[in-house]
């Protein structure tokens, strides 16, 4: 990792923050308008994970609850969903905004203190954490938090306050991973 | 007026704008630095606040457009999601995540931005939800009590708190404004950096601040939409003009019987009045949700006549004053009520002896049409043909 260095200094410098911030508004807001809906993230892997339940556990999807429940109101493709999509397009978006600004490449991030395969680890642990959060709150920072608070949702701005919050309330245990 | 799907935009095609959407949403994430683990996680060390700073100023230009557009009658707010509350999975699903926050560097929208530019520590993210996700599915049956807990519909702050919407943008505007003030102090100290404030960079702050302070007063002053509509309404001149285009009972049965796919016969009466008994071939449009977008499409029309009946003339003339602001349609209204059209042709009544010779055609003519009217009711309801009211979908949103 000792080229990091090297290659930020080639990087383009990231958009002010409350311009990013206003655009970003502005795209929730034309979204909202036209589909009467907010943008979201979790949705879109849950998408994939219903698909891969599906294709490789055929015999658990007709039995487990979870799935019946879905079966219910759901039929064809899992992935044939306005999340997923928009999912697919966030992928594409981002590295499109990677390469003109020439931050394209395999990296880790982690602190200093930490080995790659420890970030690694915790990524991967942070991950199942959140997935599992967002699939009992209903969305995650995008769905739940940003979208429920342009419509000013109560139980948005609850998840909103609770992710924050905890993470601010453990952020002291876990500091050695970052800084 | 908006949102677009699914009546304007088709349902495929939402999908397209699914894709394009999410350009937009991935490119600027990743433009802000959320690509970067390191410095997502700033905010919570005091190293860097990009992402307080980036969201909270999109949350808030949301929340006042979406509350300007639906004010002025640009966004039907009633059939946009609104993300419903389930008080305890809200809190407990949040707390889960802000662990997963911290241990993981990424929410799942910025693991996706970093994955797509190559970082490892995102894709294994990824990875993890999928698992998580999967678990959650699996111990579903174990925990949908707690899911489902605490439901409390689709509740808004302003809801909570008994307050306006206006009043609600601007205690957010002013809090997010101190909160800018606050985390760029935190962030000078915690990187040794000298905190100040040149005077130039005050003003031009407080420009930026004004603005949206400026739309949501505005937005605060200005008459609604409803409240527009309903000035224009009672306009003496839009309730002359129902007088003029009046139809009485008897011209409205012959109507009916020759030329019925011509006309929308429109009760605005409410829901429980019309089941107890309407005009044949007739749709209910209560006089109280009559603004309700879902009927825009009747007022909107110019193929079909619209006439409007209730058991009051003045509601009748306030329906049709309504309408002709609302849209370009050809309204008309009945000069008598709903009971005595009723009287007039379905009550059987008999003929008093030596009634003159107009009477007894008059009633000829009625009962005829009575029973004409009943027989093309029959007919058209075995073909699945009388009129009926297209019901409005609400949207499905949400990302769980």
């Amino acid at each position: 990792m000792n080229t990091i260095k090297k290659e930020e200094v080639q990087m383009r410098p990231y958009m002010n923050p409350y311009l990013a911030g206003f655009l970003l508004g502005i795209l929730l807001l034309i979204t909202i308008y036209i589909t009467g809906r907010g943008l979201g993230a979790s949705g879109g892997i849950k998408a994939v994970v219903l698909l891969l339940t599906k294709t490789f556990q055929p015999l658990h999807w007709e039995n487990g609850a979870y799935f019946q429940k879905y079966a219910l109101s759901h039929t064809g493709n899992p992935l044939d969903t306005w999340l997923f999509f928009e999912i697919v397009g966030v992928v594409i978006g981002a590295f499109y905004s990677g390469l003109i600004s020439n931050r394209v490449g395999f990296r880790i991030d982690r602190g200093f203190r930490i080995t790659n395969k420890t970030r690694l680890l915790m990524a991967g642990l942070g991950g199942i954490l959140f997935g599992f959060g967002s699939q009992l709150g209903r969305g995650c920072t995008s769905g739940a938090a940003l979208s429920g608070m342009a419509v000013m949702s109560f139980g948005g701005i609850v998840t909103m306050i609770s992710i924050f919050g905890s993470a601010y309330l453990v952020a002291y245990f876990f500091r050695k991973f970052w800084i | 007026m908006g949102p677009l799907v699914p009546s304007i935009i088709s349902n495929e095609f939402d999908l397209i704008i699914a894709l394009i959407l999410g350009f937009g949403f991935g490119f600027i994430l990743e433009q802000s630095g959320f690509s970067s683990s390191k410095k997502l996680v700033g905010l919570f060390y005091g190293y860097n606040f990009v992402v307080i700073k980036v969201f909270m100023t999109a949350g808030l230009t949301a929340m006042i457009g979406v509350l300007a557009f639906s004010h002025f009658g640009l966004l039907d707010i009633s059939i946009v999601y609104i993300n419903p509350t389930f008080l305890k999975s809200a809190i407990i699903g949040g707390l889960i995540m802000g662990v997963g926050f911290i241990i993981g560097g990424f929410c799942p929208g910025t693991s996706v931005c970093a994955s797509a530019i190559g970082k490892w520590d995102g894709m294994v993210f990824i990875l993890g939800s999928v698992f998580g996700i999967y678990f959650f599915m699996e111990i579903y049956p174990l925990i949908s009590d707690m899911y489902f807990d605490g439901a409390m519909g689709a509740l808004t702050m302003p809801q909570i708190l008994g307050i306006s919407e206006v009043s609600f943008a601007l205690i957010m505007s002013a809090m997010t404004a101190g909160i800018f003030v606050m985390v760029s102090f935190i962030q000078s100290r915690v990187n040794k950096i000298p905190f100040e404030l040149p005077k130039k960079k005050v003003v031009r702050m407080s420009i930026l601040a004004i603005v949206p302070i400026l739309i949501i007063a505005v937005t605060g002053f200005m008459p609604n939409r409803l409240e527009r509509i309903e000035a224009k309404a009672n306009d003496p001149e839009n309730l002359k003009a129902a007088e003029l285009k009046a139809l009485d009972s008897d011209k409205l049965a012959i109507e009916i019987v020759n030329n019925y796919y011509n006309w929308n016969i429109i009760d605005v009466r409410s829901p429980e009045e019309y089941k107890s008994w309407h005009l044949p071939l007739s749709i209910n449009i209560p006089l109280d949700s009559i603004l309700n977008r879902e009927w825009e499409t009747y007022f909107k029309q110019d193929f079909k006549k619209n006439i409007y009946y209730s058991d009051d003339i003045d509601q009748t003339k306030k329906a049709f004053a309504l309408a002709e602001v609302i849209g370009k349609a050809d309204n008309y209204i009945l000069n008598s009520t709903s009971k005595e059209f009723r009287t007039m042709f379905f009550e059987p009544h008999t003929l008093q002896a030596g009634a003159s010779k107009e009477t007894v055609k008059y009633y000829n003519f009625r009962e005829e049409t009575g029973k004409q009217m009943n027989d093309l009711k029959k007919s058209l309801e075995r073909f699945h043909s009388a009129p009926k009211i297209k019901k409005m979908r609400k949207v499905q949103g949400g990302c769980a």
